[in-house]
């Protein structure tokens, strides 16, 4: 049982988390759930992997990639994952933005 | 223990795992400090000998008596010292930093751990809340049973310097 290469630092209830996790379930990719809490000052192990406290983060170790923000994942996922057809960039935006955190 | 004058509450004999056997494999939030992720036990043991501990839920007083104690002791630098209990991982979390422990915990609210394991304990007056009896495996990297102690009475706490030297037989 190999690890997943892909996690992914949530909040529970979190809709830009959850935005997140439709994506990679739409890909079939194999991620694991690292759940940190709702208050930013307690999510020092996110800080530390991606540089801020904000949740959606994920590191992708088959890329080396890692980062925040749930447009931001959405696209990346699209751009690595997604059908390597044009057109491929039909994203349902919703002006996403910064972080997915009660304050 | 003080000594009582009169009989602490006996439980129903427990059909826990025995010594040779192997324990049950399950798999649960496992909260350390920073976060949880569903983790198994057996990817727990693989890495070495441990002691996995069933006890009251976070608040209860056999909850801060054992952990003060395996703190105290410093198991967790022998060995892999690990918790279950029907707290949430949110309640863990606090309790790791309150208790100043260096352990993971997992996170069983429905009990059913406990359950497979044979020593779930439903409590009175809490109506449809049942969480493990006290209870102590120490496990080897094939979650072998090497020890065992299953609390009989409620409460009931193991003599830790038997278990102690246990541990250090295993390590």
């Amino acid at each position: 049982m190999s690890a997943p290469q892909i996690t992914l630092y949530r909040l529970q209830a979190c809709p830009f988390c959850e935005r997140v996790v439709r994506k990679l379930e739409e890909y079939e990719l194999s991620y694991r759930s690292r759940f940190v809490e709702p208050m930013h000052s307690e999510r020092n192990v996110v800080k530390r992997v991606s540089g801020k406290r904000s949740v959606p983060a994920i590191v992708d170790e088959a890329t080396g990639v890692t980062m925040s923000e749930s447009g931001n994942i959405v696209d990346y996922l699209d751009r690595t994952y997604g059908a390597q057809t044009d057109g491929g960039r039909v994203d349902d935006s919703d002006r996403d933005v910064t972080d997915g955190g009660a304050a | 223990m003080v000594d009582l004058d009169f009989d602490v509450v006996e439980f129903e004999p427990a059909d826990h795992p025995a010594i040779g056997e192997t324990a049950p494999d399950f798999t649960r939030p496992f909260v350390s400090a920073e976060y949880w992720e569903d983790t198994s036990l057996s990817s727990v043991t693989a890495e070495g000998p441990t002691l996995l501990v069933f006890y009251s839920m976070n608040g209860a007083f056999p909850a801060t008596y054992v952990w003060n104690e395996i703190r105290d002791r410093g198991w967790a630098d022998l060995l892999t010292v690990v918790g279950v209990t029907i707290s949430t991982p949110y309640d863990h979390k606090t309790f790791l930093d309150d208790r100043e422990l260096d352990v993971s915990l997992f996170s069983d609210p429905s009990n059913e751990v406990a359950e497979t394991y044979g020593i779930a304990h439903d409590l009175d007056g809490m109506t449809g809340v049942s969480e493990p009896r006290l209870s102590f495996f120490l496990l080897d990297a094939d979650r072998t049973v090497e020890h065992a102690w299953v609390a009989a009475e409620w409460p009931e706490f193991p003599d830790y310097d038997e278990l102690e030297a246990a541990i250090e037989s295993a390590v």
